[in-house]
């Protein structure tokens, strides 16, 4: 399945991802109206420091740990799609404590937890991160996936 | 065609289905269940009380999960023999169901130790099931005086799960702290004190020496009065079973990392089981749900066949919330230590040998489990930048090749 790659000597510290994600799922049809005046919490986030920049986003693991630890059932892989039912969700956040990638993070509010689901339920296609870097420093690509390295 | 039977039906029996299923998408599987439930989550039973989910959204799998993986699910059936001559496993209602592979998945129970006078108390409850919240649910009014007796994860959790349904909330614990086995004195001092704001009282190095009635007689001398009483303090593995076939258990049954007890054919996981701590190298139980879960995994694929995926990763690690307030732990608590408090927020880090070996995370948890990756996989701290992880737990720490392998690379 096509997964969301980071190039991090490309990546500009713009953090546009950050942005384009939170305004992707945000459900509104206006960026402006979006994300004017709020605290954003996106899925995708630049972690950078002295010049280096990069994007962390789900990796979406062929074997996750986060699916298997989930205590409720409510995360779940389809086809390599990994997906939080937030319905399910209580919000006991075992899957921040096993994410090796520190790619799930509480939902605004904290009750559930939130994670990148590739756009599949908004953007559609290509994940609004991914479209939206202006230097390509994030790709979405059908690849050959290797376990194991962080995680 | 394989006959696999399970007997269990919560996290480990529902791991080794899937693992199963990976390698072998035809042979039987049948589940006994002495519980006549679905497939729940029974950590989520205290959530139940509390509101936040419900029986239907409590199931840890899809409506379809026995018939998508074509299995048999004997529920309110107990498994009462293993016979592993005749290669079967006998019921209570007499019937034999005969395996090719057999998983045991029992589970554990509340351990209730003796305390004088307690068969006379009338309202007492264990917390663990999902009949027991039915039942304790079933005698919650706006007026009971609640006493739990365990001030550990089960005994808080219960305490978050029906705290607006009650009048007051008093917990008793021997140990001299709540959550006395994650947590050190400042970080259990940080969850006393949230706990003690929203009301709950706390009768810490103290217990119960007898009851009279709705009367607990304390050690120190105090004597609360309740309305229910709730014994939470602490499981014992169901390990009869295997025990009586003649399998070797210690606390819990003895498996190695593919499942397998020292019977033929017979492998376990989950609760009743005891596993290699990879933190502290040595066997324990860790009656934890994503151990259990894994494990299982493990012996289903193993069971199927195939080679298996080993699960030799196993470590102590919980994340438990409290009236939002959220406690992330793992590993154990040995070597030096690095240790922040400010604002509410708690953060303590262990490291031996230059490994991490465990941490606690209390208010900010964020990307914890890079920290836990650490523990798992043994990573040497001096591949990392040490002062980074230690500021926070964040990839920028590691070198650019590790992760370029993590977040870019080619397979």
């Amino acid at each position: 399945m096509k997964r969301i790659y980071v190039r991090e000597e490309w990546c500009l510290g713009c953090h546009l991802c950050e942005y384009y994600c939170a305004f992707a799922n945000s459900g509104k049809d206006d960026m402006a109206a979006a994300l004017k005046n709020v605290t954003i919490h996106p899925r995708i986030q630049i972690e950078e420091k002295n010049g280096v920049s990069f994007a962390v986003s789900c990796r979406h693991c062929e074997e996750p740990l986060c699916v298997k630890s989930c205590i409720s059932g409510a995360l779940s892989s389809h086809d390599g799609l990994i997906e939080v039912d937030v319905g399910k969700c209580v919000g006991c956040y075992t899957c921040i404590l096993v994410c090796p990638y520190g790619a799930i993070m509480p939902a605004e509010g904290g009750g559930v937890v939130q994670k990148c689901e590739l756009c599949v339920k908004n953007a559609g296609g290509i994940p609004a991160c991914v479209s939206h870097c202006p230097n390509q420093a994030i790709v979405f690509e059908e690849r050959e996936q290797k376990e194991g390295t962080v995680a | 065609m394989s006959r696999y039977v399970i007997i269990g039906n919560s996290a480990a029996a529902v791991g080794c289905v899937e693992g199963i299923r990976q390698q072998d998408k035809t042979g039987g599987i049948t589940l006994i269940s002495t519980e006549p439930h679905f497939t729940y989550s029974r950590p989520l039973i205290s959530y139940l009380l509390w509101g936040k989910t419900d029986e239907g959204r409590m199931r840890y799998r899809p409506a379809d999960f026995y018939q998508k993986n074509r299995c048999e699910l004997l529920a309110g059936r107990t498994a009462v023999r293993i016979d592993t001559q005749e290669k079967s496993v006998q019921l209570d209602d007499g019937r034999r169901v005969s395996y090719d592979k057999l998983l045991v998945a029992t589970g554990s129970r509340p351990f209730v130790p003796a305390m004088p006078g307690l068969e006379k108390v009338p309202q007492r409850f264990t917390f663990l099931s999902l009949d027991d919240a039915r039942r304790l649910e079933a005698a919650l009014t706006p007026e009971a005086r609640v006493l739990i007796v365990g001030a550990g994860l089960i005994g808080l959790k219960c305490a978050e799960g029906i705290f607006d349904r009650v009048r007051s909330l008093a917990v008793v614990d021997l140990a001299d702290r709540v959550l006395p086995s994650i947590l050190d004195e400042t970080g259990s001092r940080l969850v006393r004190q949230h706990l003690e704001k929203k009301g709950i009282r706390f009768y810490l190095s103290d217990s119960v020496s007898s009851f009279e009635g709705n009367t607990a007689r304390l050690q120190s001398g105090a004597a609360v009065n309740f309305d229910l009483l709730v014994i939470a303090v602490g499981v014992r593995p169901n390990a009869e079973l295997v025990q009586e076939a003649g399998g070797t258990v210690n606390r819990g049954i003895t498996v190695d990392a593919y499942g397998r007890t020292s019977l033929p054919d017979v492998y376990a996981a989950g609760d009743c089981t005891e596993t290699t701590d990879i933190a502290s190298g040595e066997s324990r139980v860790l009656a934890l749900l994503p151990n259990a879960y894994m494990q299982g995994e493990s012996a289903g694929t193993h069971m199927a066949g195939g080679t298996g995926k080993p699960y030799d990763r196993a470590i102590a690690m919980n994340a438990i919330g409290l009236f939002g307030y959220h406690v992330l732990t793992a590993g154990v608590y040995t070597g030096d230590t690095y240790a922040v408090e400010e604002n509410g927020a708690y953060k303590k880090l262990f490291y031996q040998d230059n490994l991490l070996k465990g941490f606690i995370l209390i208010g900010q948890v964020e990307r914890a489990g890079i920290y836990t990756s650490l523990i798992r996989n043994r990573t040497p701290l001096d591949s990392l930048d040490f002062e980074l992880i230690r500021e926070k737990p964040q990839l920028m720490a590691f070198s650019r090749r590790v992760r370029a392998r993590a977040l870019s690379e080619q397979g």
